[in-house]
């Protein structure tokens, strides 16, 4: 993957959307206004970041759980040379959100988000039922912190 | 009295049909247009008015965090993930966490279960950066600024991501 070089127009706008996105009737001249751009120059400027795949969404940053659904973190420990089988069996969930490798024993991390809260353990059992291993399933107890923001 | 305070809360806590259909078309993108709700409001038989105000009620009260942007921080060069776990003290947890969450280089903080006897690990953190060295270093600087640099800790780097995409919903449904 390529890494994107930004320029200083770019990082300003990332800090600030990042933040969140005003809702008026004109949004975007409203948030260039403050970042000291057109509005034009905004509008472009978002959407080459997006073609870049700087930036993955534009859009709500939902609360899952007031939506009604099941959001957990769960791992896995994989053999180096099952490792592949098993991403692929993983994977194939559409309720799996986020799936990464890790230098751990649990060296396999990924988020189920389904769509009632009962389904999650629907979804662990199948996983354990496929590939059979056993799931380590950690939700959220406590959020201090979901700003997701990272200055850049 | 307070039986009908809980409903009132309840029925504020759920998305109604039309805010649901609102999300979903969000959830597509903004429009990329200097009226971006009167384009969704258009799309969705509504007025731009009527996006506008029910956007901010499920913003007040917190269905949507909020609207912005999230970034793919690998393609900027961040390519050393780590999420860093610790073994709190339970009757600690509380305080160290909300420290923890407003510190600028971590973007996330959460407590989790502990799962004996193979998981000892009850807070979780994310922390990114350029390079490991650099996020060993931020790691180390966070335990010292906490008082938690006797507590133990594992630091999980990441090599590969294989799925990232943000939760869709249809008529309030998962897909």
């Amino acid at each position: 993957m390529n890494e994107v070089i930004l320029d200083d127009q770019d990082r300003s706008i990332i800090n600030a959307l990042q933040g969140g996105f005003p809702v008026c009737d004109r949004p975007y001249l409203e948030a260039a206004s403050r970042l000291g751009i057109s509005e034009d120059e905004l509008i472009s400027r978002i959407e080459t970041l997006l073609k870049s795949g700087v930036l993955s969404r534009f859009g709500p940053l939902v609360n899952a759980e007031r939506m009604g659904g099941g959001l957990t973190l769960a791992a896995l420990s994989v053999a180096e040379d099952d490792f592949e089988r098993v991403a692929e069996l993983v994977n194939a969930h559409p309720e799996i959100a986020h799936n990464y490798e890790r230098e751990h024993e649990y060296n396999m991390w990924f988020v189920i988000a389904t769509e009632t809260k009962q389904e999650i353990s629907t979804i662990i059992n199948a996983i354990e039922a496929e590939t059979g291993l056993s799931v380590l399933n950690v939700p959220k107890m406590e959020e201090f912190f979901i700003g997701l923001k990272l200055e850049v | 009295m307070v039986v009908n305070v809980a409903i009132a809360e309840d029925n504020d806590a759920v998305a109604s049909d039309d805010e649901l259909a609102l999300i979903e078309a969000l959830c597509v993108g903004l429009p990329l247009d200097p009226r971006p709700y009167k384009v969704l409001a258009s799309r969705l038989g509504m007025t731009e008015l009527e996006v506008i105000s029910s956007l901010e009620s499920l913003i007040g009260r917190g269905i949507i965090r909020r609207l912005g942007v999230v970034v793919q921080h690998r393609r900027l060069g961040y390519t050393a993930n780590a999420m860093v776990v610790w073994d709190i003290p339970d009757e600690m947890v509380d305080e160290i966490g909300k420290r923890m969450g407003e510190v600028d280089f971590v973007t996330l903080c959460y407590q989790r279960p502990r799962r004996a006897p193979d998981w000892p690990y009850n807070l979780f953190c994310m922390v990114h950066g350029s390079k490991r060295e650099t996020v060993l270093k931020q790691v180390q600087n966070l335990a010292d600024e906490l008082g938690i640099d006797d507590i133990s800790n594992e630091i999980l780097f990441s090599s590969r991501q294989f799925k990232q995409r943000g939760a869709r919903y249809k008529n309030g449904r998962k897909q």
